[in-house]
């Protein structure tokens, strides 16, 4: 083994597969870094990141729920409809019943649930396919949305915008910084550390091989060094911004379900229906239930994210929502799933999704027009997922199918050949 | 055989797989006309020697010379290799279910002119390789409607469409039944005739020593020797001491039952097949089961046996009509696969691959799927656990593998195999169900597979083996049932058992005992 994949395993985790995860955030660094040059220094600036995170973490919300879907084995084109849909009944009851704004977002998650159990109950146990159910659920909530709103644009009450326009609030000493979030920054700190440790204590405590000390060092070093300076910008911001609300629904998002995902039996069960079907419903695993849930789960987080941009955009409108499925199914593709269902991590979409963020977000500072932007969106999505097929059809280190599964869920490595896979009756990869 | 030019010879093959050495310096060299058979442990680069082969894994993936005819060949691609006709039918079966006889024949090499099939020419043309092959059916029929025999059947007529020189099969007959596997082997000999050389890999060594002109031993990735079956005297003892490195006594662990009171009843078991409603796959079926016993399920291929067993296991197949199940004398219900395992009972499925695992998994996943609750807490798996159960499994079944973190296709089948058996020894079952267990699998693991079972049965549980390996069963079970189109034909104690009985039972409805 050559010296960079013994450091890259080392780095990423005690497998080799592991080592994957390192291409997908090197691509977001490199990202990251050629709009930095390109825009001289104004992609990492506190103004444009804290857009940034307010702009893109509805659809980044919806990324979660997507991979799940696609983990599954399915899929759902209904999630930007869903989302005006849910918008337009939150900002009409608020505008026209005066219902309070907390209100309001409990009444519209219902209303997500509820959507959710009717496209759930098709997939799961009717057995109509996912694209069809939400095919049907795109024209439905869309055309719901424009019946309900006459077309028209209903606008909603201040403290309602706080989840999608809102800012950790100045408080404490004046110390040049937003205080909330120097502190956001010191817990993310302690929990990368925490995590560190305690994963090395579970090595131990599984009596299988610990990585030496100073590859734990840099595993804590970087991202805190990433972490401290993202604090700062976002910190350091225009007084009255600061790290967006949304930016905060979506961390705690990622964490639960990031969890939930790699943790415990009910993520397994995802994974596992998605891998296949007939041998998880001979282990036990209820695959209705599970079907039922992925789908219902996706429309709440739809909800969730219409009702973020109807708060952050001030009104709900009829186009609200228009191609957001296509953003989060690409986000989530882009972070290595598999269209076969059964591979890809929450964490990778999530990354998968900024790679998409920054691109769109820099050309756009670039003054690039939106149509050229599309272009690009388009070829980067193509590519990008076209060079990992064919490293792996190489059987070389993939770049984009590089997720984090930090102690499971990866590809399992030696990914086969197509001709191979073929008999094998292997899952091909979106790549492969 | 010995005189006869050389074919194919195949020079210090090397081929690695991330942290594996799937092949070290093999050699091989075939003459025309024979058929050489390759035999070796699971895992030992069998598979993997004949991809490199027929270019699976294309030159610059391996290191070594291919000399085939002759000359060097580097074959790109499976097409480049299929052109220069080598024709590999692999483990698995690789046909379209859903599409025709005549259409999976000429996939992919459609006989017609700028992209239209003729299908006057195709039809004659699958008529005649169909005789050829001797397949008796309409070659409309689709893929799924027909047996594995069959099946089979196609995948060779699918090779001599492509004009074959050389056909490597592997494992041809690891899913056959014994009357088809003799038509296969007598299918060989006849190619034999017509020029055809072919390589064989079997774990069935008896079938070697019947037809093979010659063999080439594995170990480890590396040759062990090349035998001249005649002229050595090769005898499947011979095999098996090269592939396994020493002798090996018996075929069987000595065991003595200690078997207890009938714990497990079923009675009036009926079940109508998923599809057509009017067809039963059980028929009033009934039969007991006692605490360290190990009985046998024999029958013909698609003698209903794996249809029962899976009704049996939480209704996974077809349609419930009638039927109870006793537990420990109470009656229970078993509504679905949950309710199966929470009663303790465990089904291992013939097909690892297609239902047994999530190849996408690695080992640990793997072996913990089937009772996560025993390893969580509120839901949340505890990792350190998984990891250790997992290890634990790993040892004492000796799966070949470095650690428990490595996805199970990497394994060869054998350890696939036992990883199912570890999948389904964790959910302590009362009573585990063992539908082909050592289906592919090599002597050596063979020995150490029934070792397990006699163990599972010491330990109190009841075990059922379902096998079409009338030895395996004789070998192995303390009882056996026979099953004949889904009725339970006759029942004969280990003592008793003998083919020739069990045959008679297995083919006729003469004696079926009613429940
Ligand atoms: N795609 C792969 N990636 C990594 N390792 C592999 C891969 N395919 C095979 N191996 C490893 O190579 C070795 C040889 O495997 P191979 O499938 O050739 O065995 P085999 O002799 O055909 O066994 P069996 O009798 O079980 O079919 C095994 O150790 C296996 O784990
Ligand atoms: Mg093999």
């Amino acid at each position: 083994m050559s010296r960079v994949k013994e450091l890259q395993k080392s780095l990423f985790g005690g497998t080799t597969s592991n080592a994957r995860q390192f291409g997908m955030i090197f691509t977001l660094v490199a990202i990251v870094l050629l709009f930095q040059i390109l825009t001289d220094g104004l992609t990492l600036s506190p103004g444009n990141l804290i857009s940034l995170v307010s702009q893109y973490s509805y659809i980044l919300i919806l990324a979660i729920g997507m991979l799940m879907v696609i983990v599954a084995g399915h899929i759902d084109l209904s999630v930007g409809s869903i989302a005006a849909f849910v918008g337009i009944v939150v900002a009409n009851i608020m505008q026209d019943y005066s219902v309070p704004w907390f209100l309001a977002i409990l009444i519209g998650l219902a209303v997500g649930a509820v959507i959710g159990a009717w496209q759930g109950f098709w997939v799961a146990y009717v057995g109509v396919p996912a694209f069809i159910v939400t095919l049907a659920g795109m024209m439905l909530f869309r055309g719901g949305n424009q019946f309900i709103g006459n077309a028209d644009t209903i606008p909603v009450p201040e403290g309602f915008r706080k989840i999608g326009a809102g800012f950790l609030p100045e408080i404490g000493p004046n110390t040049g910084y937003n205080n909330l979030t120097l502190l956001l920054g010191l817990v993310i700190c302690v929990a990368v550390v925490v995590r560190e440790w305690r994963g090395r204590a579970t090595r131990r405590e599984m009596q299988a091989e610990v990585a030496p000390m100073w590859i734990s060092v840099i595993r804590v070093a970087i991202p805190l060094v990433v972490v401290v300076f993202a604090t700062l910008q976002f910190a350091g911001g225009r007084v009255g911004t600061s790290f967006p609300i949304s930016g905060i629904i979506l961390g705690v998002l990622v964490v639960i379900y990031g969890f939930v995902t790699r943790n415990t039996a009910g993520g397994r069960h995802i994974y596992a229906v998605g891998g296949n079907a007939r041998a998880a419903e001979l282990s036990g695993v209820k695959l209705k239930r599970v079907n039922f849930l992925v789908m219902m789960n996706m429309s709440v987080l739809a909800a969730l994210a219409g009702m973020i941009f109807v708060a952050r955009s001030a009104a709900s409108g009829p186009q609200d929502g228009i191609g957001w499925e296509l953003d989060a199914i690409a986000a989530v593709f882009v972070g290595g799933a598999a269209v076969s269902g059964g591979l890809g991590t929450i964490s990778g979409s999530i990354v998968g999704g900024l790679v998409m963020a920054v691109l769109n977000n820099g050309l756009q500072l670039m003054g690039v027009g939106s149509d050229r932007v599309q272009i690009i969106k388009g070829v980067v999505l193509l590519l990008a997922v076209a060079l990992d097929a064919y490293n792996k059809k190489q059987g070389r280190f993939s770049v984009i199918d590089s997720l984090m599964r930090p102690f499971r869920r990866d590809t399992p490595t030696g990914a086969e050949s197509p001709a191979e896979a073929g008999q094998e009756r292997g899952k091909s990869p979106v790549a492969g | 055989m010995s005189g006869a030019p050389v074919l194919l010879e195949m020079r210090s093959i090397t081929k690695e797989f991330p942290g594996v050495k799937a092949l070290s310096d093999v050699n091989l060299v075939v003459r025309a006309g024979e058929i050489h058979a390759i035999a070796g442990e699971n895992g030992a680069g069998k598979s993997t020697l004949m991809k490199v082969l027929s270019g699976v894994y294309p030159y610059g993936t391996y290191s070594g010379e291919i000399l085939y005819q002759g000359t060097e060949s580097r074959f790109s691609d499976i097409r480049a290799s299929e052109h220069a006709g080598i024709v590999i039918i692999h483990q698995e079966l690789a046909l379209v279910p859903g599409m025709s006889i005549t259409e999976n024949i000429f996939l992919g090499n459609e006989p017609g002119r700028g992209g239209v099939i003729d299908w006057k020419i195709a039809n004659r043309r699958a008529t005649e390789l169909m005789a050829q092959v001797g397949l008796e059916e309409d070659p409309d029929t689709l893929i799924k409607d027909i047996g594995v025999g069959k099946q089979q059947l196609v995948e060779i007529a699918k090779a001599f469409a492509k004009d074959v020189k050389l056909l490597i099969l592997d494992e041809p007959t690891a899913a056959l039944n014994e009357a088809d596997s003799q038509h296969l082997l007598d299918l060989l000999r006849g190619f034999k005739l017509q020029g055809i050389t072919s390589i064989i890999i079997s774990h069935k060594l008896n079938e070697i020593a019947q037809v093979a002109d010659s063999i080439t031993i594995l170990r480890d990735g590396r040759t062990i020797e090349t035998l001249d079956i005649k002229a050595d005297g090769v005898d499947e003892d011979r095999i098996v001491r090269g592939m396994v490195g020493r002798e090996l006594h018996s075929r069987f662990p000595d065991h003595t039952p200690n078997i207890g009171e009938v714990f497990f009843e079923v009675r009036d078991w009926t079940v109508r097949h998923p599809i057509s409603a009017e067809r039963l796959v059980a028929k009033h079926s009934g039969f007991t089961v006692r605490r360290g016993e190990i009985v046998g399920f024999a029958g013909l291929m698609g003698a209903g046996r794996t249809e029962l067993a899976m009704s049996l296991f939480g209704r996974s197949y077809g349609t419930y009509v009638s039927g109870q199940i006793f537990k420990d004398g109470e009656e229970i219900v078993l509504k679905s696969v949950s309710d199966a395992i929470e009663h303790g009972l465990a089904y291992v499925s013939e097909d690892r691959k297609a239902i047994g695992l999530n190849l996408l998994d690695d080992i640990k996943t793997s072996m913990v799927a089937a009772k996560l609750s025993k390893i969580s807490k509120h839901g949340v798996v505890d990792q350190v656990q998984e990891y250790q159960a997992a290890e634990s499994y790993r040892k004492s079944l000796r799966v070949k593998a470095p650690t428990v973190d490595e996805g199970v296709t990497k394994l060869s089948g054998g350890n696939q195999q036992k990883v199912v058996l570890a999948k389904w020894m964790f959910t302590d079952p009362d009573l585990l169900i063992l539908d082909e267990p050592t289906r592919g699998i090599d002597v050596g693991a063979k020995y150490e597979i029934y070792g397990i079972i006699q163990r599972l049965a010491d330990q109190g549980k009841g075990v059922i083996v379902i096998s079409s390996e009338l030895p395996e069963l004789i070998g192995l079970c303390d009882r056996i049932y026979t099953v004949f189109e889904g009725t339970i034909t006759g029942e004969i104690l280990r003592k008793d058992a003998d083919p020739e009985l069990l045959m008679k039972q297995m083919t006729s409805v003469k004696k079926a005992q009613r429940a």
